[in-house]
């Protein structure tokens, strides 16, 4: 009966092809609004590291003027942390894993005749690649005994290592970096959390750094900070070493906690370590010492920001409208036709299958509605895409390379639009089931 | 067999009820042609209704082939209506965007025939009406006359054992209204119980017997003689 259902369904359209055009332009338009909007919103809130939501921790303690909060418009620590109070926090054993880190510019050189280029770096220490779960294409990263005192050791992302080798297995190799000679160790695979949740300065959506040296290299070479890097108290700051003792923040300090007890002992360890500080004078302001997991790190940080929740808002509410248009479409059209469902009766169909029959015509439509709402969808996208690769030229995969189609896209479109169109067509399914078929064939 | 035994049918409002259908009670046998005549909102209809398992009734009792239709379920009326019961209509009540073959197909389908049956079933149908040439056609291209034989071929291709018909030949010249009637009897003479409801004396006389309605009950009063006790009469008249 489903392909006789199916051919009904399509001589109804072909009955009343202007509502039917109606409805389905109703559905199209609201799906593909939401899913423009979930898509925009999936790609600029999505957790990247889910799955280690309460394992991963970024560590904050409020260092910042007494006199003042880091931030007017909110209460939140400093995102950075000083360069001594990290290498203390480092100490602590409790984290299976545990970084510090920071971005700073380096200069690729000596690889054949491959011009010289500027590369974001990033220097960190060890357990980076294995805390954020970095995937490697050839090679690993270093162990811990290379980041002090430090070694020559670098890793390269993938696009690197395409432009200076061609994609070839490049560990064991050496180029200059900064004029200092390094040796490979490890080429990243395709790795682009987004947003860049473990360094949110500098673009929450721009891709990872193209190189990596071990954290020792930063006082070695007096590495700066290329990134966000704040100070409040009025201190000598002439050489790195006064900058290294200095309360500026600028250091990144994530750890991973496996579980309630660790984080509590954690937690233990940087409350004891604040006291210690704030009886010699430091930490002067209200203990907020926080271990943020992702999730919230990312809420925190203003990620995804109220405006975008609002949209998705309103396009769920802009679908809803489309959707209680087409009720009422779907309504009149079934009744419409309620002499012929009463011949139907009449002959034979039982209410269950007038039912089933106008709830596969709804079907059909939420399929037309899905298929040309992704189409709009995917232009729109494309339309949002194109409005800011014009603005952002400089910026390689920022927000253009967010606003692909992606498969969860199609699959969330055609889940919520059989979802929802179905839902919406259950009433005036049953509605037309029950209509009493003697009413309707005097009326023919 | 049908068999209704003091059926009563209320058709309620907020201030009154009417009764379409007073204590009603009719038998009709296998094979018979009954006509039920009688004046507009008599009950006519309503008792076709009730008859056919398209509407329920408030009280009493009907059996259909010996099942007690009262607390069947709808999956079950519609089941017993498409196996057991055609409807014939007044204004034919073909489905439009539909070609007579798939007119005909529509009670098949309910009836889940393979489509070698339903050929069969269709071809058969369409041969005893006339209109075999004319299954691709769409219903708007056939005169009155051919889409009330199209809609008599819908009405028998399941091969019911009842055959209800409301004013069919009521929207008919009186050229076509005989062919038509002459199709039933044609039918009724292949052992299909037919039941007419009709306002033309020329129809009702030519049933074998006639129920006459009013308020909702059966009146004593005969307006038409059918044709079984019109030829008896005739006969006794001879001898």
């Amino acid at each position: 009966m489903l392909g006789y259902y199916v051919r009904l369904a399509l001589k109804s359209f072909g009955r009343n092809p202007g509502i039917t055009t109606l409805m389905v332009l109703a559905i199209a338009l609201g799906i593909a609004v939401c899913v423009m909007t979930l898509t925009v919103y999936h790609a600029m809130s999505g957790n990247p590291i889910w799955w280690k939501n309460d394992r991963l921790y970024a560590v904050t303690m409020d260092n910042w003027d007494p006199k003042q909060a880091y931030s007017k418009k909110s209460t939140l620590p400093p995102p950075e942390m000083t360069y001594k109070d990290t290498q203390v926090l480092f100490r602590s054993d409790v984290p299976v894993r545990k970084v510090m880190m920071y971005a700073t510019d380096g200069v690729i050189s000596g690889v054949g005749t491959v011009p010289s280029e500027r590369a974001q770096t990033r220097v960190t220490t060890a357990d980076f690649f294995a805390m954020f779960e970095v995937p490697f294409l050839y090679g690993n990263g270093w162990g811990a005994a290379a980041d002090s005192p430090a070694q020559p050791v670098i890793v390269l992302s993938r696009d690197e290592n395409e432009k200076l080798f061609g994609g070839a297995n490049s560990v064991g190799r050496t180029l200059r970096w900064n004029d200092h000679e390094f040796r490979i160790v490890g080429v990243l695979d395709d790795w682009y959390p987004r947003p860049r949740y473990y360094d949110l300065n500098g673009g929450q959506f721009n891709p990872p750094e193209k190189a990596f040296i071990p954290y020792g290299w930063g006082a070695e070479l007096e590495l700066l900070n290329n990134e966000e890097t704040d100070c409040w108290k009025p201190e000598k700051l002439d050489t790195f070493k006064d900058f290294m003792a200095s309360d500026c923040v600028w250091i990144q300090m994530w750890v991973e906690l496996p579980s309630r007890s660790s984080r509590e002992r954690m937690q233990s360890f940087m409350d004891g370590y604040w006291a210690e500080q704030h009886r010699a004078g430091r930490f002067q302001r209200p203990r907020d010492n926080r271990l943020t997991n992702v999730g919230n790190w990312l809420r925190d940080n203003k990620v995804v920001d109220t405006d975008n929740r609002v949209l998705v808002g309103l396009a769920f509410a802009f679908l809803a409208v489309c959707l209680i248009n087409t009720v009422g479409l779907l309504l009149a059209k079934f009744l419409n036709g309620a002499p012929i469902s009463g011949v139907r009766r009449a002959l034979g169909a039982s209410r269950r299958q007038i039912f089933t029959q106008h709830l596969i015509e709804v079907g059909a439509l939420s399929v037309l509605g899905a298929l040309l709402g992704m189409g709009l969808a995917a232009l729109g996208l494309a339309a949002v895409r194109h409005l800011y690769a014009s603005a952002h030229l400089y910026h390689r995969g920022g927000y253009q390379e967010l606003m692909h189609f992606d498969v969860t896209g199609v699959i969330w479109a055609l889940v919520l639009a059989l979802a929802a169109t179905l839902a919406a067509g259950l009433y005036p399914a049953w509605r037309i089931g029950r209509l009493p078929p003697a009413l309707y064939l005097k009326s023919q | 067999m049908l068999k209704m035994h003091d059926v009563s049918k209320i058709y309620r409002t907020d201030l009154i009820e009417t009764y379409a259908l007073r204590k009603f009670s009719l038998e009709v046998n296998a094979g018979e042609f009954v006509a039920v005549t009688g004046p507009s909102g008599s009950g006519k209809t309503t008792f076709l209704n009730v008859a056919g398992l398209l509407e329920t009734f408030d009280s009493g009792s009907y059996e259909l082939d010996g099942a007690d239709v009262m607390g069947l379920s709808d999956d079950a009326r519609s089941k017993l209506r498409n196996e057991r019961i055609g409807f014939i209509f007044q204004s034919f009540n073909l489905i439009p965007d539909l070609n007579v073959q798939d007119n005909v197909d529509v009670p098949l389908r309910y009836r889940r025939f393979n489509a070698a049956e339903r050929r069969e079933r269709i071809g058969s149908a369409l041969d005893l009406v006339g209109l075999a040439s004319r299954a691709k056609h769409m219903p708007a291209q056939l005169s009155g006359g051919q889409q009330q034989r199209v809609a008599i071929a819908r009405a028998i291709a399941g091969d019911p054992a009842f055959l209800l018909a409301d004013e069919p030949t009521g929207n008919l010249d009186s050229l076509m209204a005989r062919q038509v009637m002459d199709l039933l009897e044609q039918i009724n003479e292949m052992g299909t119980t037919i039941l007419l409801v009709t306002h033309d004396p020329e129809l009702a006389r030519r049933a074998q017997r006639n129920v006459h309605l009013i308020d909702g009950q059966i009146s004593d009063f005969r307006a038409y003689e059918p044709r079984a006790a019109a030829a008896a009469g005739g006969a006794q008249a001879l001898a």
